[in-house]
């Protein structure tokens, strides 16, 4: 079994796993069932300032958007921050700590964006031996209202002034956590880096209403008739983030700035995608949420043996591993052809590669009377979407043509690595000749 | 002295009342609308669906299954009823392990097809639950059709010359509607009065009026019907049966299963029906399988069902052999009978093993006996009286495309025409085809 031990910014935890700052991590309670359950960290639930605590609505707090079977794929909520005395909470987490210190306990916090605010905050958490911050820049909703949350995480010039306040006021490493709520995550992500972050976490919620309905004529979830945009997040937003840890991991400016993914990670599957990616480790909110803490020991064992059967002694072998292939479309190789091939003994006839292609893409499959689907190589464009809506795995593969076949679509034969930049159709290529 | 399994001869009551409730309750309970979800979510939504050819009504399933899975039941249900007027007695009735489930592409993936039978009743009950007629009548035509039976193609028939505009008048012999959904199938299958309740709601359309207790040959004649009408339709079914032509068939106790299914279903008290301790049924189909299994219901101690070919030959589906053989009924196969013994009522039935032979089915000299004091004949039912001057296809009324018989302005369907495969759903379907092609004639289309 692989050692998933991980070191994250000095932060050491026995494995990549850890509880996202949320609901699941707001009481000593859950946090102690968590470590338990096997949980390599968590990061408390954002602690405001000093004095009386904010309060939540008192009617629902999250809506879900499902799949068949009723699967829950995405989930938004309108929560604050911790809604308990930081008195109550500051203890708890010190008690906590005491009991796990093989784990990583990271405070999550959210003050006013003034620096005696942070100045403060920062001292009063000092004593409870946390193992570090993270800077709670991207929550969307009732926060970001009063000028906290995503309106920080929003102005990179904030980021990178309340970053810089913590690194000065605070021994503990810091983590800004970043909202994907922007046209362009590496800009915040630069701030961060540039006030002397030890590392970004990404990505919070998604700004969302998940559902109207339909007699109230209201959004949901619906408080007394109305209802508010909040923080979506869940399997459904893991492509997003995945994209947005690529784009830090491989921007020039911030390559090698340890992150923290954060995204729909559901299973082993999903964390080796953001570790791949760049992330360091990851964290995990609505899995936890959906099936309980116990989803932590599939996550570790699926990795485990994933490193095991790739000989990767540690997580450093696969953190960043996929991100020299993360390049921009103009780098694809234009020269690459493959054909969609259909295995007629795993086809069960449903006939949904048919009408996908027949109807929104390229007539490239045949049906013959008694329902053989086949591929017309002349028509393929290997666009792959016969493949993502066939219900059997691994029944329609993705055939490579060799250097030198002939494409029946475009009777050329297949040649060397070539891009747009350098394609005669485009016309910046051509003025560049 | 009570009466048991274990009484000898025919007696009723054999059961205690609440073995009566247990055994006939419904064979398969509705979905609720949680299991129906869930199934629904199974379905692929596949293109030009195989479930929809093999459905002889061809009822547009992927579609309302994901009405269903969107919860929009009553819109299922419209989409079902639109193409199959009883598609709450087909979802309870239909072999659907042959049909729609058989042909599901899970049925090849995984080997557990889409539930599309139950899907489709929980569709069907939740529309009749609301009362919702969903369909109304175009303009009046102006013209009337007779239509003779008012089982499953008279009934089809009828809606959909109703929906046209046309007045129907169906004839019937029995004392009420339903043909065979109210005489003829197990009470497990349709419980609750299932099939008088579909006959009341399928009537909401209006235009249709129906004469019970009719007789075609004794109290009207195909030619009075159509001196009197502007079309007909005959959909009276088989009212005859096949005899064995054996020696001790005059025996009492030897009926037909028909008969049988018939007062089953007729009863008000089920402790009343008298039934065998030792029961003996012979045939292969559904007809064999219904009596055989509501005879072990009722509290016979022992059930064979007996048929000339083998297992895989039977006409009943596997589903219904394991239904059969799950309650308790014995089947042996490759066995014909050869002469029913006994003194005055029937004692024991007499069977030769058969072999495929040059010429068919051949005896064997190997012979064996069974216990029996009840014998059931499930062998087949039969055109009772041919209607005068039509031509016939062997032994059921010759038709051509969609039921026209030899006689201009006379069209038939269901089992008693020729073609189709006996099932409820073939005749809805063959009864709503002949209904468009009536509509067409009437109204100077190029049928006419």
């Amino acid at each position: 079994m692989a050692d998933l031990t991980t070191n994250f910014i000095g932060i050491k935890s026995p494995n990549p796993f850890w509880l996202a700052s949320a609901p699941p991590t707001d009481k000593e309670y859950n946090v102690r069932r968590a470590f338990e359950a096997g949980w390599g960290g968590v990061v408390w639930k954002t602690l405001g300032s000093e004095g009386p605590p904010v309060v939540n609505v008192n009617g629902p707090r999250y809506g879900a958007i499902y799949g068949a079977d009723r699967r829950l794929l995405g989930l938004n909520n309108i929560e604050l921050i911790t809604d308990r005395p930081l008195e109550v909470n500051l203890r708890e987490i010190k008690s906590v700590k005491r009991d796990y210190k093989d784990r990583a306990l990271i405070i999550s916090l959210m003050v006013p964006c003034d620096e005696d605010s942070w100045k403060d905050i920062l001292h009063r958490i000092e004593d409870t031996e946390a193992d570090g911050i993270e800077l709670n820049f991207g929550c969307p909703h009732g926060m970001a209202e009063r000028g906290m949350g995503s309106a920080v995480g929003q102005v990179p010039e904030y980021i990178e002034m309340v970053t810089r306040w913590c690194k000065q006021y605070s021994r503990m490493p810091v983590i800004v956590k970043l909202t994907p709520n922007i046209t362009d995550i590496r800009r915040p992500a630069e701030a961060a880096h540039r006030g002397g972050a030890d590392a970004v976490s990404l990505i919070n919620t998604i700004n969302s209403i998940t559902s109207v309905d339909l007699d109230l004529f209201a959004p949901e979830p619906t408080i007394d008739g109305k209802g508010t945009h909040g923080g979506y997040c869940g399997p459904a937003v893991k492509p997003i983030a995945l994209n947005m840890v690529a784009e830090i991991a491989r921007s020039p400016v911030t390559r090698g700035m340890p992150i923290s993914g954060i995204g729909g990670v559901t299973t082993w599957r999903d964390a080796a995608e953001f570790m791949a990616l760049g992330a360091g480790n990851v964290q995990v909110c609505t899995a936890a949420m959906t099936y309980g803490f116990k989803v932590v020991q599939e996550m570790i064992s699926g990795l485990s043996d994933y490193m095991d059967r790739k000989g990767f002694t540690s997580t450093d072998a696969l953190v960043g591993r996929a991100v020299p292939n993360v390049t921009d479309w103009q780098y694809l190789n234009l020269n690459y052809v493959t054909k969609a091939v259909i295995n007629q003994d795993d086809c069960i006839k449903c006939g949904r590669c048919y009408a996908a292609c027949e109807d929104t893409s390229h007539q490239a499959i045949a049906m013959s009377e008694d329902r053989i689907f086949t591929v017309k190589d002349e028509e393929c464009v290997a666009c792959n979407l016969c493949l993502d809506v066939c219900p059997v795995e691994g029944c329609i593969t993705m055939r490579e043509l060799g250097k030198g076949e002939v494409d029946p679509r475009t009777d050329r034969p297949v040649g060397d690595y070539a891009n747009w930049t350098t394609h005669p159709n485009n016309p910046s290529s051509q003025a560049a000749e | 002295m009570t009466t048991s399994q274990l009484t000898p001869g025919i007696v009723p009551g054999r059961l205690k009342a609440d073995d009566y409730c247990t055994n006939f309750a419904d064979v398969a309970p509705p979905l609720d609308r949680h299991e129906a979800r869930v199934a629904a979510d199974r379905c692929y939504f596949c293109h030009d669906a195989p479930c929809v050819t093999a459905c002889p009504t061809a009822i547009d399933i992927p579609l309302f299954i994901r009405q269903i899975a969107t919860d929009t039941p009553v819109a299922a249900a419209k989409t079902i009823l639109a193409q199959n007027i009883l598609g709450g007695m087909c979802a309870r009735v239909c072999p659907t392990e042959n049909l729609c489930e058989g042909s599901c592409v899970r049925e090849t993936a995984e080997g557990k097809p889409v539930e599309i039978g139950a899907l489709q009743r929980f569709a069907t009950d939740t529309l009749m639950a609301s009362g919702i007629h969903p369909f109304t009548r175009a303009a009046a035509t102006g013209k009337s059709v007779a239509v003779v039976g008012a089982g499953p193609s008279g009934l089809a028939c009828a809606h959909r010359l109703a929906m046209l505009g046309h007045e129907v008048k169906i004839y019937d012999a029995q004392p009420k509607a339903g043909g065979l959904n109210e005489f003829g199938i197990a009470a497990y299958k349709a419980p609750g009065d299932f099939a008088a309740a579909e006959v009341a709601w399928l009537m909401k359309i209006g235009g249709i009026s129906v004469v019970t207790g009719w007789r075609l040959g004794r109290d009207g004649s195909v030619e009075s019907l159509a001196a009197d009408h502007d079309a007909v339709f005959l959909g009276m079914g088989l009212a005859g049966v096949n005899a064995l032509g054996l020696p001790g068939e005059a025996l009492a106790h030897v009926t037909p299963a028909t008969d049988f299914i018939h007062d089953l279903r007729q009863a008000t008290d089920l402790a009343s029906l008298p039934v065998g301790r030792d029961v003996v049924v012979i045939g292969g189909g559904m007809t064999a399988v219904d009596a055989a299994v509501q005879s072990r219901l009722l509290g016979a101690e022992n059930v064979t069902i007996v048929y000339r070919r083998s297992r895989g030959e039977m006409p009943a589906s596997w589903h219904e052999q394991d239904h059969a053989t799950a309650n308790g009924v014995r089947i042996i196969t490759n066995a014909a009978p050869v002469a029913l013994h006994g003194q005055g009522a029937l004692s024991e039935v007499e069977f030769a093993y058969t072999q495929a032979g040059a010429k068919g089915l051949e005896l064997t000299e190997q012979t064996f006996r069974l216990k029996a004091d009840q014998c059931f004949t499930a062998i087949g039912q039969t055109l009772s009286g041919q209607p005068e001057a039509l031509k016939l296809d062997g032994r059921k009324i010759a038709v051509t495309g969609p039921g026209r018989t030899s006689r201009a302005g006379v069209w038939a369907g269901g089992d008693c025409a020729a073609g189709g495969d006996d099932l409820t759903v073939t005749a809805v379907a063959e009864g709503r085809d002949a209904a468009l092609d009536i509509h067409a004639s009437l109204t100077g289309g190029a049928n006419g």
